[in-house]
């Protein structure tokens, strides 16, 4: 659906926000731009979008190169930048109609209010945008970005800076949206957001993409998981029959901590054997859980990765 | 693809437009009451001891450079705000990634600054009648003038709004600029009255040739040639054209 190739941005005050990026987005899937503030997510859409001029390389959207045949390339793109004051002086239908015909689609209220009823701003089409809730206001800046019906729509830090129930109210709405077979391209440096929405994850470094890949898949080869045992009577040293289990005494000899991966889980050690082998030494366990390692321990690990020579 | 997208356009200057509207109350009592106080302190205590100028009642006389000194400011504040708080606000971002072109945008925006004082011209020119009776000699001419000023004035304050980086820039060109350069050029004076030195200089001043065309227009008189007049507004015109399509062109203040 889109294609970026060779991309470089260097600003006139000679900081390069993006070095040569290469990036294949495909037709209906939802694609996290993950990183950490200043790595030139925003650059990248801004560029993608026709908001700032590329220094070098191009941008193709549904083949359509974004500078030559700029108005066919836009017209399938819808932005929902990160935050901004808007009119403050319009109503929601006025701004969202608005959007509409800036993008030269005739008027169809209908259009707008199936938006507007979607993401439920429907009650609030005649209140003006100085009245609205901040979570409100996020909603009216997607309501405009899905005016003109885009195939394409990117959004700049959805989530950032809204409480916990308004994030799991965006990630329904673009669930919704990808639904309705919209691609959409969020930009995020909350990793657990990446991890909980998208099909796949790039992550962005310094202006380079330093990684793509399929979330799952990226969980999987780098993820490692944890199992924490709780037991009954504390122990003073392991016992000498788990020894080939690799665990670890933790909370003053209350738990045993087990790390294994998905390779390691298919050789010697398996967790049916470990829970054998304790039953048979009489530790009792009282409680267990486990925890896979989030896409920021593996962020770290990547940076780090790459910072040693 | 090349063709003019006008649903664009005119979406965008009806927006404009509406936004004018919403401070219409303001946007009318304002350059009534100016119009208003110029005539009673020009018009009826200064022009009582001057009584003619070129054979006009001096009240009549000021009546066309009233109106431009108007059409001028109201088309550079107009048309630099216009703009100037989208990019302020960030929602410049939405006409940025629309899919319309240079000219599209700049007609947009230009088109609206330009009616928004057009009509403003209108009413000054309605409420002088109040005041002095006067006589339009070439109607078609004025308000070719009329038009023309307008539109030239607001594409310069469609360059200034870019330009500016904050509210101060805003207002220092009409301030120290525009004004200045109102007064000085034949407003509430015929050139002729000026030393010969202060006319040759007088002659630099671009809204001289606005006011003598625009005058002329009314009275068939002027302080240079009418044919000059129309020259110098088309000069202007073109400047400013080639000043924003070098806006667009290199991305300046729009586009880093």
């Amino acid at each position: 659906m889109i294609r970026v190739e060779g991309l470089s941005k260097t600003f006139s005050d000679g900081f390069q926000a993006l070095v040569d990026v290469d990036l294949t987005i495909q037709r209906g899937e939802i694609f996290a731009l993950l990183g950490p503030n200043g790595a030139g997510k925003t650059t990248l859409i801004s560029v993608i979008c026709g908001l700032v001029n590329a220094s070098r390389g191009r941008v193709l959207v549904d083949g359509h190169d974004n500078v030559r045949d700029y108005r066919a390339a836009r017209s399938l793109i819808g932005l929902v930048p990160q935050e901004l004051t808007n009119e403050a002086f319009t109503t929601v239908w006025d701004t969202v109609s608005f959007s509409r015909g800036l993008f030269g689609k005739p008027k169809d209220p209908a259009h707008i209010e199936q938006v507007l009823r979607s993401l439920t701003l429907w009650e609030k089409r005649n209140s003006r945008l100085l009245e609205l809730s901040g979570g409100m206001k996020r909603r009216v800046l997607i309501a405009k970005a899905l005016s003109h019906a885009p195939q394409v729509l990117f959004l700049d830090e959805p989530t950032a800076g809204v409480d916990v129930e308004l994030r799991r109210e965006m990630w329904e709405v673009v669930r919704g949206l990808r639904d309705q077979g919209v691609t959409i391209i969020l930009t995020t440096h909350y990793i657990e957001e990446a991890e909980e929405m998208a099909d796949r994850i790039g992550v962005i470094r310094r202006g380079e993409i330093v990684l793509v890949e399929n979330t799952h898949a990226l969980m999987h080869k780098l993820g490692s998981k944890e199992l924490t045992l709780q037991v009954d009577e504390p122990l003073e040293a392991l016992p000498e029959s788990l020894a080939g289990h690799g665990l670890a005494l933790a909370d003053e000899g209350h738990a045993l901590v087990y790390s294994y991966d998905a390779a390691r889980q298919e050789g010697g050690s398996t967790i049916s054997g470990l829970l054998a082998d304790l039953e048979a030494v009489g530790v009792r366990v009282k409680d267990l859980h486990t925890r896979q390692s989030s896409l920021e321990d593996i962020f770290v690990s990547l940076v780090q990765e790459r910072r040693s020579p | 693809m090349k063709r003019l997208n006008l649903q664009s356009v005119k979406t965008l200057y009806l927006a404009e437009m509406a936004r004018s509207m919403r401070t219409i109350l303001q946007s009318i009592v304002s350059p009534v009451i100016s119009t208003s106080l110029y005539f009673v302190v020009f018009g009826a205590a200064i022009g009582t001891r001057i009584s003619e100028v070129d054979g006009i009642s001096y009240g009549a006389f000021i009546v066309p450079g009233l109106i431009m000194l108007m059409l001028l400011t109201q088309s550079v504040s107009n048309a630099s705000f216009g703009i100037f708080f989208p990019r302020f606000s960030g929602s410049i971002y939405e006409i940025l990634s629309a899919p319309m072109s240079y000219v599209e945008v700049v007609v947009g925006y230009v088109g609206a600054a330009a009616t928004k004082s057009l009509i403003l011209g209108v009413i000054v020119l309605v409420t002088a009648r109040l005041f002095v009776p006067y006589s339009i000699d070439h109607p078609l001419m004025m308000a070719v003038f009329l038009v023309l000023t307008a539109v030239t004035f607001s594409l310069l304050g469609f360059i200034i709004g870019i330009w500016a980086d904050g509210f101060e820039k805003l207002q220092l060109v009409p301030l120290l600029v525009i004004t200045p350069l109102t007064f000085l050029g034949g407003t509430f004076y015929s050139i002729d009255m000026l030393p010969p030195f202060w006319q040759a200089v007088t002659l630099a001043n671009p809204v001289v040739y606005l006011v003598s065309g625009f005058r002329w227009s009314f009275y068939g008189i002027s302080d240079v040639s009418p044919l000059v007049s129309l020259g110098m507004i088309l000069l202007f015109l073109s400047v400013a054209l080639a000043m924003v399509g070098w806006i667009f062109k290199s991305g300046y203040r729009l586009k880093p």
